[in-house]
């Protein structure tokens, strides 16, 4: 029998393995092995075993930064799925609107992220930003750079604005890939606007909304170069995320150590969510 | 070339070693039985053996971040309870 297979492609493989390598492995092994020593600089590295661990697994700062993560997440997730679906549902799927809307959807995604958090810190400033002024000339007492609600919010819409895009992207590439058989079938069959969505959209729908999901779970749980640039992290520690934090503690204060065991975990928490992400929702898919 | 950078320690180097040797056994034992071994177990949900290699990793690492905030430094018992966690998996997930 002709063999069907050939272990010669790994080789294929090896330029893609060698740069994982390089980008991902040896600087997670680094991490490790910063995680258990400390540093006083000068590449001298001094065993403290768990200390770290310990410390960051007691640390009050780290527990606050780790729960303003999950609720930003969290609060990404409620707006940017449903309106991503939403919009994607309403853009056209012929005639010339198709390219426009594809461009203007694409065009956030096209921006560098600290040009994100520099647009939005212009535009949210209450002497010469648009949105900033034209609040506080309606009477609202919007300042952002006071107010911890007025930066969540902020931060929130300006992330909205930067990513719903790629939610909805990925939504119409599933949408635009159902045959136009199934459409007339459920007019046939009488089905409603809503029993085309459920039944029809949302099934075919399900593979790239994993996909969003996961992205954007991962993407909002790493935030960190928008809200920096327009909060700071502030006002107090009202928008310190982790990455913030972890940078401030890394590049800031100079802890490697303690850093490297807040990256560890940090890593760990994002690893187990994602696994969680994609288990249910695979699984949901084959139990249909 | 000099790794000196890399910090590297006899635990951390052991670690990593152990970790390899898994990722080598997995190989070996997939070649001698191909096909990962898929079962529905107590998770409701199918798994292979990588699942299980993948959940039994996992799992040890929040076990010894729980033995470490909740008990102590002393991380021996949260290994063998790792250990335990491990065989668990793979005999009922």
């Amino acid at each position: 029998m002709e063999k069907t297979w050939n272990n010669k492609a790994w080789l294929m493989v090896l330029p893609v393995l060698v740069l994982v390598a390089f980008s991902a492995v040896i600087p997670l092994m680094t991490v490790v092995n910063y995680s258990v020593q400390d540093t006083f600089g000068g590449n001298q590295f001094f065993w403290a075993g768990a200390e770290w661990f310990q410390e960051m697994l007691h640390s009050d700062r780290f527990w606050a930064a780790m729960g303003r993560n999950l609720i930003f997440s969290a609060i990404i997730l409620a707006i940017q799925i449903p309106l991503g679906i939403f919009i994607a549902l309403n853009m056209p799927r012929k005639g010339w609107g198709v390219p426009v809307c594809l461009v203007l959807m694409a065009l956030p995604l096209l921006i560098p992220w600290n040009v994100v958090g520099t647009i939005w810190q212009v535009f949210g400033r209450i002497d010469i930003g648009l949105l900033g002024y034209t609040l506080h000339a309606l009477g609202f007492d919007y300042n952002y750079v006071n107010d911890p609600f007025d930066a969540w919010v902020t931060v929130i819409i300006m992330d909205v604005w930067h990513w719903t895009s790629l939610v909805v992207l990925l939504c119409y590439a599933g949408l635009v890939s159902i045959p136009d058989a199934f459409y007339q079938a459920a007019k046939i069959d009488g089905a409603s606007r809503w029993a085309v969505f459920r039944y029809i959209q949302l099934p075919k729908m399900q593979r790239v909304l994993l996909i969003a999901v996961l992205l954007r779970f991962m993407d909002s749980f790493m935030i960190y170069t928008e809200p920096f640039v327009v909060t700071g992290g502030g006002p107090g520690n009202s928008t310190t995320f982790l990455s913030i934090d972890l940078v401030k503690m890394a590049v800031g204060q100079f802890d490697l150590g303690p850093a490297a065991a807040m990256s560890i975990i940090y890593f760990l928490i994002v690893l187990l969510l994602s696994w969680v992400f994609y288990t249910v929702m695979t699984n949901y898919d084959v139990e249909k | 070339m000099d790794f000196s950078w890399m910090a590297w320690t006899l635990p951390t180097a052991a670690f990593f070693i152990t970790i390899f040797l898994m990722l080598v056994g997995m190989g070996v034992w997939e070649y001698f039985s191909p096909g990962g071994n898929p079962r529905v177990g107590i998770l409701r949900f199918e798994t292979t053996r990588g699942d299980r290699l993948f959940v039994s990793l996992l799992g040890s690492a929040f076990i010894h971040l729980a033995w470490l905030g909740l008990i102590g430094p002393n991380l021996w018992w949260a290994l063998a309870l790792a250990v335990v966690y491990a065989i668990g998996v793979f005999r009922f997930v």
